[in-house]
C-alpha cells in the first residue's frame, strides 16, 4: 500500500444543498457536507451508505448531474485525465461533453429505466459512442462489435429494444454502453441493486473485468457491504452527508474503527453465523435538520457529551485509514471476521 | 382544506385569477335573484340601449335590460355545468372504482363500452335528441342527456389511480380484514381519487357549458329560457352586430371567456397541485 | 405480421361494434321523432294545391312504402341497416327527390378537408411547440405561447369562431367569412376555384386550430417536463449527447405515444367543433348539412349525417390505432 499512486480524482470540501423554497416555507437540505477525499488510479473506490444519505447527491456532484433544487455551495472536484485537469462544476459545457463518455462515464441504478425504450440499442451505443469515438462508421461498428464480443455478449442485443431484454441482460447491456470509449472513470450508482442474485454476480465480474483490462477507476456506490467486501479495493463511508471513515477494504472491514462501519460490517450475514446482531436504534437524521456535533450521535452507544457539541475531523489513523470519531480507541469489531474473505470474483478469471 | 386554498391564492398566480374570474360571474349570477323583472318579460325597457347609468350593460332589441337578463342566463348557464358535472362524476367514479378495483371481465366490458362513447362524435348525437324533443329539450334534460355522455375521459382516468390503489399495501389490509369490495372502493379508494374528481370536475364544466352555449347560440334548446347561448341566439336573430347594438354580443362573450378561463385555471393549477412532479419542477425553478 | 394482423382484427371489431351502436342509437332516437316525414311531405304537397282526400291517403300509402315504415320497428330496424350498408337511406326532404346519401357525399369531403389539414397543423405545430417549452422552460417566446395557449384553449369553438367572423367580417373585411368557395366561380379544376377554395378555407381552419393548438401545446409541455426527469434522459445528457437529439428523439419521440393515444381521444370533440366551425362560417360540409337538415325537419338527412360522422370518427381512430403499434415497439400486438 506504500506506493503512492496517482490521483484521478480529487475531492476538497465539498458542499452541495438542496435550496428549495415553495409555498413559502424554505428549506435546505445538506446532502454533501465538507467532503474531503481522492480516488487513485486503477482502484475501484467503494461508497456505502443507508438511502438518503447523501451518497447519490455526491456522485451527481461528481458526474456534473446535479440540478437545481441541489446547487455546489463549496469546495470543489478536480479530475485528473492524464495531466488534463477539470472541475466538471466549472467548466464549461463544450469542456464537460468533450470529456463525457469519452473518459468520464457512468453506470446508473435501475437497469428498467436508463435506455430509451422506443430506440433499439444499437441506436443508442451510436447516440453515446459515436462521437466521443470519432472513428469512421465502419471501424466503429468493428469496434461495438469486438466490446459487445469481449463482454460475452451477442451482437443480437443490438437489434433489440431495451423492453425486449432480461433485467440482468439490460444491466450488462448498459454496462457495455458504458464502457465501450474505454473510458479512465467510471462512475457506477447502484448498478447491481435491482437485480437478483446470480446476475448480480455475474454483473459484479464483468465490471471487474471491464476495469482491470482498461486499467480504469471505477467509484462503485452501493449500500450492499456486501458487494463493497466483494469489487472494493478501498471503501468510504458516507453518514448523513459526511464521510465517516475511509480505508482499504480489507482492513476497514476487519478492524472498523467508526462505530457506524462496526455496524455495518456487522450486519453483513455469514453462512453458519446464527447469533443475534446488535441492531442499530434510530434512524438517520433528517439532512435540513441535522443534530450538533456528531451527527452519528444520538444512534451512537459511545456518544459523550463531546460528540453532542463538537464534529469529529477526518484524523488518519495510518495506511490511509481515516475516521471522524472522537472514540476509536473504545470501536471493537462487534463480530469476528476472522479469516477476512475479501476475494474478488473477477481475479483469474479470463479475460 | 382551507389553508391548501388559501396556500394556492397566496402561491399560484393561475388559481388566484381563475378564483377572481371565477368570483365575479358566480356574484352577477348570484344577482339575479335581486332582479326587478321576470326574465321571460320582453319590452320592458325602451329597446337598444347602449351601456349608460342607467343600464350598465344596455338594453337589447327585444326591450329587456342586459344586466338583469344576463344575469340570469349567467345563472342558468353555471347550474347547468354544475348539475352536468356532478352527474358525471357520479357515473365516472362509479364505472372508474368498479374497473379499477375488480379488473378482470368487468374491466374489460366497462372500458369496451368507455371506448365507444369515447368514439361517438357529441355534437350529432346532442342535435338528434333536440331534433326529437324538440322545446322538451329544458336545462335539465339537456343537463341529464350530456351526464350520460360526458363521464367515459375521467372514469378512464379513475381507473388507471385505482388500479394504483388496488395493489398498495393498504388495500391488502383492507381485504384481509374482510371488508366487502364495495366498502374497500368508497370508503377507502374514493378519498385518494377525490382530487383527480375536483380537477375534472373544472374541465367537465367547459365542456358541458361549451356545448350548451352552443346549442343554444344554434336555437337548439328551448329559447325562452334565458341562458348564455341563448342570449347571442336572440343577439344573432336581431342582427345585434349590423344594427349596432354590438353590447348585446360582446357583454355575454367577454363574460363566458371569463367563466371558460376560469374554470380552466382553476383545473390546471389544482393538476399542479396534484401532481408532485410538477411542483417539484415548480421548486427547481 | 401474423401478430400485428390480429391486433388489426381486433381493432377492426372494435370499429364494427362502435359504428354499430352509434348508428343504432341514432336510429332508434330519430324512430322516436315526432315529425313523421311523410306527413311533412304531404303537408307540404297538400298546401300547395288541392288533392282529394283518397289521392291524399294513397300518398300517404306510397310514401309509407319509399320510408319502409309499415313493417313492425324490428324489421324495419334490419331494414335500415340492409338499405345503410347499401348507402341507400331514402329520400331527403329538404332537397326532395335527391338520395339523402347524395347530399352527405357531397358535403363528406368539405368536412374531410378541413379536418385532415387543422388536425396535422395543430397536432404537429402545437406538440413541436409544446416539446420544446418544456424541455426550454425559460424560452421567453415559448412561455408567452404557453400563457396564450392557456388564454384561448378553454374558449369553445363556436365562440372562437364567431369572434373570427366579428373581426374579419365587421372590423377588418380582408377575407370571406361565409361560403366554401366564392359564388361566381364554378366548381372545376381551374386555379380561379382552387384559390377561391382556400381563401374561404383560410379562416375556418385558423379558428379551429387557434383552439386545438393549445390543447397539443399544454399536453405535450405538461408530458415532456415530466420525461425530462426519466432515467432514460439524464443518462443521455451524463452521456452528452447532442441536445437536439436528446430533445427529439429521446425526449419529444417518447411523448408523442401518449399524444397519439390522446389525439385518439380527442377526435369526436375535434370533429364536434369542426362542424359548429362549419356552421358559422357557412361551409358547404357535413355541419351546415346537418343544422339545414334539422331547420327543415328532414329525420332522414339528419340520420344520414350522424350516421356518417359516427363512421367518419371511428374510422379515423382505427388508423390512428394501427399506427399506435408502429411508433411505441411495447404496444402489445396480438
Amino acid at each position: 500500500m506504500a506506493e503512492q499512486k496517482q490521483d484521478v480524482l480529487q475531492v476538497r470540501n465539498l458542499k452541495a444543498y438542496y435550496q428549495m423554497a415553495y409555498f413559502g416555507v424554505e428549506r435546505e437540505v445538506r446532502a454533501v457536507d465538507d467532503i474531503t477525499m481522492s480516488i487513485h488510479e486503477n482502484e475501484v473506490y467503494g461508497i456505502a451508505g443507508e438511502s438518503s444519505s447523501g451518497k447519490t447527491s455526491f456522485i451527481k456532484v461528481l458526474a456534473a448531474a446535479i440540478r437545481p433544487p441541489l446547487r455546489v455551495v463549496d469546495g470543489e472536484v478536480e479530475f485528473n485525465f492524464g495531466g488534463q485537469k477539470i472541475d466538471p462544476n466549472k467548466a464549461s459545457k463544450e469542456e464537460v461533453d468533450a470529456i463525457r463518455w469519452s473518459k468520464l462515464s457512468y453506470i446508473m441504478q435501475g437497469s428498467m429505466s436508463v435506455l430509451n425504450p422506443v430506440r433499439k440499442i444499437g441506436r443508442s451505443f451510436e447516440d453515446f459512442a459515436f462521437k466521443p469515438m470519432g472513428l469512421p462508421r465502419a471501424e466503429f461498428n468493428s469496434r461495438v462489435a469486438a466490446h459487445l464480443e469481449r463482454l460475452k455478449l451477442s451482437p443480437n442485443v443490438l437489434n433489440a429494444y431495451p423492453h425486449e431484454l432480461s433485467g440482468g441482460m439490460r444491466q450488462r447491456v448498459t454496462i457495455a454502453l458504458a464502457t465501450v470509449c474505454q473510458p479512465q472513470f467510471i462512475i457506477a450508482d447502484e448498478p447491481t441493486t435491482a437485480l437478483d442474485v446470480v446476475v448480480q454476480k455475474d454483473v459484479l465480474s464483468m465490471i471487474r473485468t471491464v476495469q482491470q483490462e482498461m486499467r480504469a477507476s471505477v467509484i462503485f456506490v452501493t449500500h450492499d457491504m456486501s458487494v463493497h467486501a466483494n469489487i472494493t479495493d478501498r471503501v468510504g463511508i458516507i453518514y448523513a452527508g459526511r464521510l465517516v471513515e475511509e480505508g482499504p477494504t480489507r482492513q476497514l472491514f476487519a478492524q472498523p474503527k467508526h462505530p457506524y462501519t462496526a455496524h455495518l460490517v456487522a450486519s453483513l450475514p455469514r453462512i453458519g453465523d446464527t447469533r443475534e446482531r446488535p441492531a442499530l436504534e434510530g434512524r438517520p437524521p433528517n439532512l435540513s435538520d441535522p443534530p450538533k456535533g456528531c451527527r452519528f450521535h444520538p444512534r451512537c452507544p459511545l456518544a459523550t457529551d463531546r460528540c453532542k457539541q463538537e464534529n469529529p475531523p477526518l484524523v488518519d489513523m495510518g495506511e490511509g485509514h481515516r475516521v471522524a470519531c472522537f472514540h476509536t480507541d473504545k470501536v471493537k469489531p462487534l463480530i469476528e471476521l476472522g479469516q477476512p474473505k475479501v476475494t474478488r470474483m473477477a481475479e483469474g478469471a479470463p479475460a | 382544506m382551507f389553508k391548501v386554498v388559501a396556500d394556492l391564492i397566496r402561491y399560484n398566480i393561475e388559481f388566484t385569477i381563475g378564483v377572481i374570474l371565477l368570483t365575479i360571474v358566480i356574484v352577477f349570477a348570484l344577482l339575479s335573484f335581486f332582479s326587478p323583472y321576470s326574465p321571460e318579460m320582453i319590452y320592458v325597457v325602451i329597446p337598444d340601449q347602449p351601456p349608460s347609468a342607467q343600464y350598465w350593460f344596455g338594453t337589447n332589441s327585444r326591450g329587456q335590460d342586459l344586466f338583469w337578463n344576463l344575469s340570469f342566463a349567467f345563472r342558468n348557464t353555471l347550474f347547468f355545468g354544475l348539475t352536468v358535472a356532478v352527474l358525471s362524476r357520479i357515473i365516472s367514479i362509479t364505472v372508474g372504482l368498479l374497473a379499477g378495483y375488480l379488473g378482470g371481465w368487468v374491466d374489460r366490458g366497462l372500458m369496451f363500452f368507455n371506448d365507444i362513447f369515447v368514439a361517438i362524435p357529441i355534437f350529432p348525437i346532442l342535435i338528434l335528441f333536440y331534433f326529437v324533443l324538440r322545446s322538451d329539450l329544458d336545462t335539465f334534460r339537456l343537463a341529464l342527456i350530456m351526464a350520460c355522455l360526458g363521464w367515459p375521459f375521467d372514469a378512464r382516468l379513475i381507473r388507471s389511480v385505482a388500479i394504483g390503489l388496488r395493489s398498495r399495501e393498504f388495500t391488502r389490509h383492507a381485504v384481509f380484514a374482510g371488508m366487502s369490495p364495495s366498502r374497500i372502493m368508497f370508503q377507502e379508494h374514493l378519498p385518494y381519487v377525490m382530487p383527480i374528481v375536483f380537477s375534472t370536475a373544472m374541465a367537465n364544466m367547459i365542456w358541458s357549458i361549451g356545448f350548451e352555449v352552443t346549442l343554444g347560440v344554434l336555437g337548439f334548446t328551448n329559447i325562452n329560457i334565458p341562458t348564455v347561448g341563448t342570449t347571442i341566439y336572440w343577439a344573432n336573430n336581431h342582427s345585434a352586430m349590423v344594427v349596432g347594438t354590438w353590447w348585446w354580443i360582446i357583454i355575454p362573450v367577454t363574460l363566458i371567456v371569463m367563466t371558460f378561463l376560469g374554470l380552466f385555471l382553476l383545473a390546471i393549477s389544482m393538476n399542479e397541485y396534484i401532481d408532485p412532479r410538477s411542483r417539484l419542477r415548480r421548486m427547481g425553478g | 405480421m401474423q401478430d400485428y394482423l390480429f391486433f388489426a382484427l381486433k381493432r377492426l371489431v372494435q370499429l364494427a361494434a362502435v359504428v354499430f351502436a352509434g348508428v343504432s342509437a341514432a336510429f332508434v332516437v330519430a324512430h322516436y321523432s315526432p315529425i313523421s316525414p311523410v306527413e311533412t311531405i304531404i303537408g307540404r304537397v297538400a298546401g300547395q294545391s288541392t288533392f282529394s282526400p283518397t289521392a291524399i291517403e294513397s300518398l300517404r300509402q306510397t310514401l309509407n312504402e319509399l320510408f319502409g315504415l309499415n313493417a313492425p320497428l324490428h324489421e324495419q330496424f334490419i331494414n335500415f341497416w340492409v338499405r345503410f350498408l347499401q348507402g341507400d337511406l331514402g329520400p331527403s326532404l329538404i332537397a326532395f327527390p335527391t338520395p339523402a346519401m347524395t347530399l352527405v357525399m357531397l358535403a363528406l369531403p368539405w368536412t374531410v378537408g378541413l379536418l385532415t389539414v387543422q388536425i396535422i397543423v395543430a397536432w404537429l405545430i402545437g406538440n413541436i411547440l409544446g416539446g420544446l417549452a418544456g424541455y426550454y422552460q425559460n424560452n421567453r417566446f415559448l412561455k408567452a405561447f404557453g400563457v396564450m395557449a392557456i388564454g384561448i384553449q378553454p374558449i369553445p369553438y363556436y365562440i372562437v369562431a364567431f369572434l373570427m367572423v366579428i373581426i374579419f367580417g365587421f372590423l377588418w373585411p380582408v377575407l370571406p367569412i361565409s361560403g366554401g368557395f366564392a359564388m361566381n366561380v364554378r366548381p372545376s379544376f381551374t386555379p380561379e376555384f382552387i384559390l377561391s377554395v382556400l381563401r374561404h378555407a383560410i379562416l375556418p381552419i385558423t379558428s379551429l386550430i387557434l383552439v386545438g393548438i393549445g390543447t397539443w401545446f399544454l399536453g405535450m409541455r405538461a408530458l415532456v417536463s415530466n420525461i425530462v426527469t426519466e432515467d432514460y434522459v439524464t443518462y443521455a445528457e451524463l452521456a452528452g449527447v447532442d441536445r437536439d437529439k436528446i430533445v427529439y428523439s429521446y425526449v419529444m419521440r417518447n411523448a408523442m405515444v401518449p399524444q397519439l393515444t390522446a389525439l385518439a381521444m380527442a377526435l369526436g370533440g375535434i370533429f364536434s367543433g369542426t362542424i359548429i366551425t362549419e356552421q358559422v362560417f357557412s361551409y358547404p360540409g357535413l355541419g351546415t348539412l346537418l343544422i339545414r337538415a334539422v331547420n327543415g325537419g328532414d329525420s332522414t338527412l339528419v340520420l344520414a349525417v350522424s350516421s356518417v360522422a359516427v363512421i367518419a370518427v371511428a374510422s379515423a381512430i382505427f388508423i390512428i390505432d394501427l399506427i399506435h403499434p408502429l411508433l411505441d415497439p411495447r404496444v402489445k400486438v396480438g
